[in-house]
């Protein structure tokens, strides 16, 4: 009965200053957030149904294909790494997976005006234009022709792609991950000079920041840095699960093997504690 | 020369040669610990315990760990969390029980303060214990910085800096600590000396001496009554073991701790494998940045109470700085656990529940190191600073008030 209580003196003590050290004051540090929002509610909807084959055309005429590649139809990237980084700062994507893996409204949003869905506006403005241009329609409904564009990329989407793959086209024109071998094609000083600092490599972020703030992270960067130029790169939430998968896989691919050797040496454990035990009271029952 | 005979076993040989059977009886079968102890007792083998593990898990880290400021994070994070077969385990196994380690101190430590178990003849088993907390601390502070993430950059940077609040020479001594003016790859690789070699060293040879200084004055026990080890173990030897007030060290007291280890090893094996950020922080596993100050710096959380002892004096007052301030009290705080045995003016041993002032006095220190390591954490602001200031007020105050208060004891009783 002692014991017991003694026990529970030690564990109250414990318990509370953990509460105190972890539980509270990391609340006090980093103040929860709002859940991630992948209905993209501050943007404005477009409910024009698009049409893949007209949207081919617009695609074609509005000039995307002067910046971004389009390798599943067979057209490269017009210009090669070094020099698209030279004139933009960052290497416009690849788009053959980007109705796939962007959502459908703020895909449609990012053509129309890129700084403004990325929620970067505070730093592009009219006399630092994002380098990518608005799109400002050629000449019909601009919301018809947007949704005909986001339809055309949706068409030529493929139906699934790889974790790694997502990381490719969404991340990976400012972040390496030196851990999987995947290193941007970024020149750190062009980098450095369009977004203001060199975007961190994101080898060990599923450790040094958790799962759960890289969902509301990347889902809104602002949410955790007020005016970071980290731009909201707008992923469904299938494909941001798919990338936040693929940064744990990078730093953090022990994982199963943790968790399975776990479970069996703490069942060693407890049946050795179990025999401790039965060993105690035998030897102590001839001194009581 | 001692008669040496034809031996009639490997047991015969060694004993005619080492005098095993003799050094097992004195070390394990004869050695006598007090029947009335409660699991606190066992914490001294659960260190025990936690210290090998920390050994032979730091072997094997030892092995692929390259102290090198451009090389060591990636040897850690990467090469051996993630390349080399099992090293996320021993990595993991290092890091927890560094923390159960600490946590165990401060128990078998607080267990001494309660029992009265530093006084009366056993002032060397008090220091020596210090002694080897604060080895413990300097080992573990070294050890965090050799992974090489932010946090180890940056409380190396501020940890160190505290030393040139010494006069004259403070500002030598941190250049000298360093080996640079800054912390950099050469602070690294002395303290990676420290961490693997000298500091482990010293400790062994430190617990040698804490062991040793338990033989004369011999275990405390529940209720502080002083036994005639002599008799009762004759008792115990003549068959009369449930009337004797003494049990043997081997088997009956280890089985005892045995059973404790091993319930304390399931928590510690449940937080290696499914709950370790306590120990693993998430801030360390971003590659140091001496460009980047992160926005919250602060120590392992077993240092934290001191942190906050030094943090606790935010206001200038009259010429002296507040820095300078924190600093004394700092230096008090790390000090004044060593000379306990001499504050205690009460010759008795007894539980803090047999002193009425003394329990009082107890309960009040353990409160206060709870916040104290609390609130170093928190951000140092606003109501923050003001609870930080109280808390280290009362831990000075505890500290100055205990010769009299246990003076008051020891004539109230009689
Ligand atoms: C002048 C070059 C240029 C043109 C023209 C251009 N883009 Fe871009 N685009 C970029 C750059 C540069 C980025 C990368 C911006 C960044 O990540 O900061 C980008 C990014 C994108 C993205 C990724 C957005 C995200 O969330 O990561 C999509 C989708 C996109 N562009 C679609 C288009 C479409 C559709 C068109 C044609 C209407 C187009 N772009 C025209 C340069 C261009
Ligand atoms: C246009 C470039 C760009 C793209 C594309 C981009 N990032 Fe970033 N990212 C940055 C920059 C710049 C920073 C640094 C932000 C800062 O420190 O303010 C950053 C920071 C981060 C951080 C660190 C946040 C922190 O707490 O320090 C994470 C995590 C991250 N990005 C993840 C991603 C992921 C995942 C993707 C792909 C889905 C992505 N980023 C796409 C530029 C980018």
């Amino acid at each position: 009965m002692r014991e017991l209580k003694i026990l529970g003196v030690v564990v109250f003590f414990t318990v509370f200053t953990y509460i105190g050290v972890n539980t509270y004051a990391y609340s006090v540090m980093k103040p929860a957030v709002a859940p991630a929002d992948f209905q993209f509610k501050d943007l404005p909807r477009n409910d024009k149904i698009g049409d893949a084959s007209r949207g081919a055309e617009v695609f074609m005429n509005a000039g995307c294909i002067g910046c971004h590649g389009l390798e599943s139809q067979g057209i490269p990237a017009p210009m090669n790494d070094a020099d698209a980084a030279a004139s933009f700062g960052v290497v416009p994507p690849d788009l053959s997976n980007a109705g796939l893996i962007f959502d459908s409204h703020f895909l449609a949003a990012v053509i129309k005006n890129p700084a403004k869905a990325m929620l970067n506006d505070h730093k592009f403005n009219e006399s630092n234009p994002h380098p990518m241009p608005n799109f400002y329609g050629l000449g019909g409904d601009i919301d018809q022709e947007l949704a005909d564009i986001v339809a055309y990329l949706q068409s030529i989407a493929p139906e699934k792609v790889s974790d790694e793959q997502v990381y490719v086209d969404a991340c990976m024109q400012c972040h390496s991950i030196k851990y999987t071998g995947l290193m941007s094609n970024k020149d750190p000083i062009l980098m450095a000079k369009y977004m203001g600092s060199v975007p961190p490599d994101l080898s060990m972020f599923i450790r040094s920041r958790g799962a759960d703030y890289l969902e509301t992270f990347i889902n809104n960067p602002q949410k955790h840095l007020a005016g970071t130029a980290m731009p909201r790169v707008g992923l469904t939430q299938a494909a941001q699960e798919q990338v936040v998968a693929y940064i744990e896989y990078a730093g953090d691919r022990k994982k199963d093997e943790r968790e399975s050797l776990g479970i069996k040496v703490l069942g060693f454990m407890i049946i050795l504690t179990i025999l401790a035990y039965l060993w105690k009271v035998k030897i102590w029952r001839e001194v009581h | 020369m001692a008669q040496i005979k034809k031996a009639n076993g490997i047991g015969d040989w060694f004993d005619q040669r080492l005098a095993t059977k003799k050094l097992a009886k004195v070390m394990m079968t004869e050695y006598w610990i007090p029947k009335d102890i409660n699991f606190l007792w066992a914490m001294g083998v659960v260190l025990v315990v936690m210290f090998k593990l920390l050994i032979i898990s730091g072997i094997f880290l030892l092995m692929y760990y390259k102290p090198d400021a451009k090389l060591a994070f990636d040897s850690v994070n990467f090469t051996i969390m993630q390349e080399v077969e099992y090293g996320w385990l021993w990595r993991h196994i290092h890091a927890v029980a560094a923390s159960f380690a600490f946590l165990v101190i401060y128990i078998h430590m607080f267990t001494a303060i309660y029992y009265g178990s530093y006084k009366n003849g056993r002032e060397m088993i008090w220091i020596s214990g210090m002694i080897l907390f604060i080895l413990f601390s300097t080992t573990a502070f070294t050890g965090y910085v050799l992974p090489w993430g932010q946090m180890s950059f940056w409380a190396a940077q501020v940890i160190t800096n505290l030393f040139g609040g010494i006069p004259v020479v403070g500002d030598a001594v941190v250049t000298w600590i360093r080996g640079d003016f800054a912390v950099s790859d050469s602070t690294l690789t002395r303290f990676f000396m420290l961490h693997v070699f000298l500091l482990p060293l010293m400790i062994v040879f430190v617990i040698v001496i804490h062991f040793y200084s338990l033989r004369i004055p011999h275990v405390n026990n529940q209720e502080g009554a002083d036994i005639d080890f002599d008799a009762e173990a004759d008792k115990y030897l003549a068959g009369n073991k449930k009337e004797s007030k003494v049990v043997p060290f081997w088997p009956v007291f280890l089985a005892k701790d045995f059973y404790v280890v091993c319930v304390t090893l399931v928590i510690f094996f449940f937080c290696v494998f499914f709950f370790y950020d306590f120990s693993l922080p998430g801030v360390n596993f971003e590659p140091a940045n001496p460009m980047v100050t992160p926005k919250y710096i602060y120590p392992e959380w077993y240092f934290l109470w001191s942190y906050e002892v030094l943090r606790g004096f935010f206001f200038d007052i009259g010429p002296i700085k507040a820095m300078d301030i924190g600093l004394i009290a700092f230096a008090f705080a790390n000090v004044i656990f060593v000379i306990l045995p001499f504050l205690d003016r009460d010759p008795r041993v007894l539980p803090a529940h047999k002193r009425p002032r003394f329990k009082i006095w107890f309960w009040v220190l353990m409160f206060t190191m709870v916040i104290l390591t609390i609130y170093g954490k928190l951000p140092p602001k606003g109501i923050n600073n003001v609870i930080g200031f109280i808390a280290s007020m009362t831990f000075i105050t505890l500290f100055l008030i205990m010769p009299y208060i246990t003076k008051k004891d020891a004539k109230g009783a009689k």
